[in-house]
């Protein structure tokens, strides 16, 4: 199926130069909170991939019914519902990650990123392009927090997907985990190495300086 | 139909709501097994955990039944209470919570392993950011420590939160709850410091006050404990 140049820059937009996290600067506090290891990475980006494209899509089939005045509070209690429902069913099936992202899951409904987008993209668009709004933003988000996740695992634990990688050879060599990488402060610094490498390849990107 | 009127408005949210939380309920409804399966999981894990074995989730169950071979409750004065015994998530040792204030005693769970008794009590506390809990495994003569499980809510990663990490556990292993007859329980002491008066372990570098919520978890939690295991040290000593 191809997509018209207009869906696809909705879709793929997000992505790269209208990416939240490295270009709009939203949703930042998750991303530190849950990135230490690779595996709770990939699953709370996971997650706001679902919220965030169902979220658009039932706000956009609503979007014509929805009283002005307390559409910021519909909003609310859809995503609300949305992120209680994958709490739930990560509880009954991915007990142990449930248990790493801790309150993360519940604090989805506050990243920035899904009432943004369900204010400024669904309120004003049909049902697919939503979708597509989405699932684009959800995985814009979703590859910033892996990289992050992978670097701060490899250096940080030595490991990935909690498989030992760095060889003991090495250790025996002295080398040695940088217990930095397991703070927050080091995942701020990682996703400023991306926007940089990011803003280096986007010069349009760049601010203008006096 | 004027969508800005105040009646539309809360015949809207009133819908909304109720709509919202049937879709809840049932969710709930369907799942709430499952997770109550993984929790009651998890636990085992825990227990089996402070007798030194890592077993994965799926041989918990198994595992669990196959050397938890008692499971009750204890009063005050450490003397079981009549009807309390069994060892299934149902029964009151596995469902009491400690620190419950209505529960009818504190839950102890004996366990076989090699042929002797292993007593399992458990705890909790509060670290820096949340509660912090644990499993205790004693010999049967109410002192020695034969292995150790710690948990905690949302401890610093890297800092606080490797109190859950083997290395950790296993400084206390061998180590004595009394010295010379007196409940001193064991001290989490900086690492490179000693502590003259009671048997100790390292804490963690950079999680001091995580180090301190342990040290005074095994004064205060295991310390309700005290008529229990003062029993077991003199009957078996």
């Amino acid at each position: 199926m191809a997509l018209s140049s207009k869906t696809k820059a909705v879709l793929l937009g997000p992505l790269n130069k209208n990416n939240p996290v490295i270009v709009q600067v939203l949703g930042i506090c998750s991303a530190l909170a849950v990135t230490s290891k690779l595996e709770p990475s990939i699953v709370m980006a996971i997650a706001v991939v679902l919220v965030t494209a169902f979220a658009n899509v039932i706000i956009s089939l609503l979007r014509k019914t929805i009283p002005n005045r307390i559409r910021i509070i519909v909003q609310l209690v859809v995503v609300a519902a949305l992120v209680t429902i994958v709490s739930e069913v990560l509880k009954a099936f991915a007990y142990d990650v449930n248990k790493q992202l801790s309150v993360f899951v519940g604090l989805i409904v506050t990243n920035c990123i899904l009432m943004g987008r369900l204010e400024a993209f669904a309120l004003g668009n049909g049902p697919w392009p939503s979708f597509l709004d989405g699932i684009g933003n959800g995985l814009g988000y979703g590859w910033i927090l892996v990289v992050v996740g992978f670097f701060r695992e490899l250096l940080g634990s030595g490991a990935l997907l909690g498989h030992q990688v760095i060889p003991q050879a090495l250790y025996d060599a002295g080398y040695e985990n940088n217990g930095l990488m397991m703070l927050a402060p080091m995942a701020i610094l990682l996703v400023a190495c991306i926007i940089w490498v990011h803003r280096s390849k986007n010069k349009e990107l760049q601010e203008e300086t006096n | 139909m004027n969508r800005e009127s105040s009646g539309y408005t809360i015949i809207y949210a009133s819908v909304m709501v109720i709509v919202v939380a049937l879709g809840l309920a049932f969710t709930h409804q369907v799942l709430n097994e499952r997770q109550i399966a993984n929790e009651n999981t998890d636990k085992m894990q825990q227990i089996l955990r402070s007798l030194n074995l890592d077993v994965s989730a799926a041989e918990a169950q198994t595992k669990y039944t196959e050397l938890i071979k008692n499971a009750y409750l204890i009063n005050d004065e450490g003397v079981k209470v009549e009807g309390t015994e069994g060892i299934t998530p149902n029964d009151p040792a596995f469902s009491t919570e400690l620190g419950d204030p209505q529960a009818a005693g504190l839950p102890v769970y004996e366990a076989e392993v090699d042929g002797s008794t292993k007593y399992i009590i458990p705890m909790n506390g509060a670290g820096l950011w949340g509660p912090i809990w644990g499993y205790l495994a004693i010999e049967s003569d109410g002192s020695a420590i034969y292995g150790a499980e710690f948990g905690h809510a949302g401890e610093t990663p890297g800092l606080g939160a490797e109190i859950d990490t083997a290395p950790f556990r296993n400084q206390f292993r061998e180590k004595n709850l009394f010295r010379n007859d007196e409940f001193t329980s064991v001290a989490v002491v900086k690492p490179g410091q000693a502590n003259s008066r009671r048997d100790y372990v390292d804490g963690i570098s950079g999680g001091t006050i995580t180090s301190k919520g342990v040290d005074n978890m095994l004064l205060t939690s295991v310390g309700r404990y005290k008529s229990f295991l003062m029993n077991l040290h003199t009957a078996n000593q």
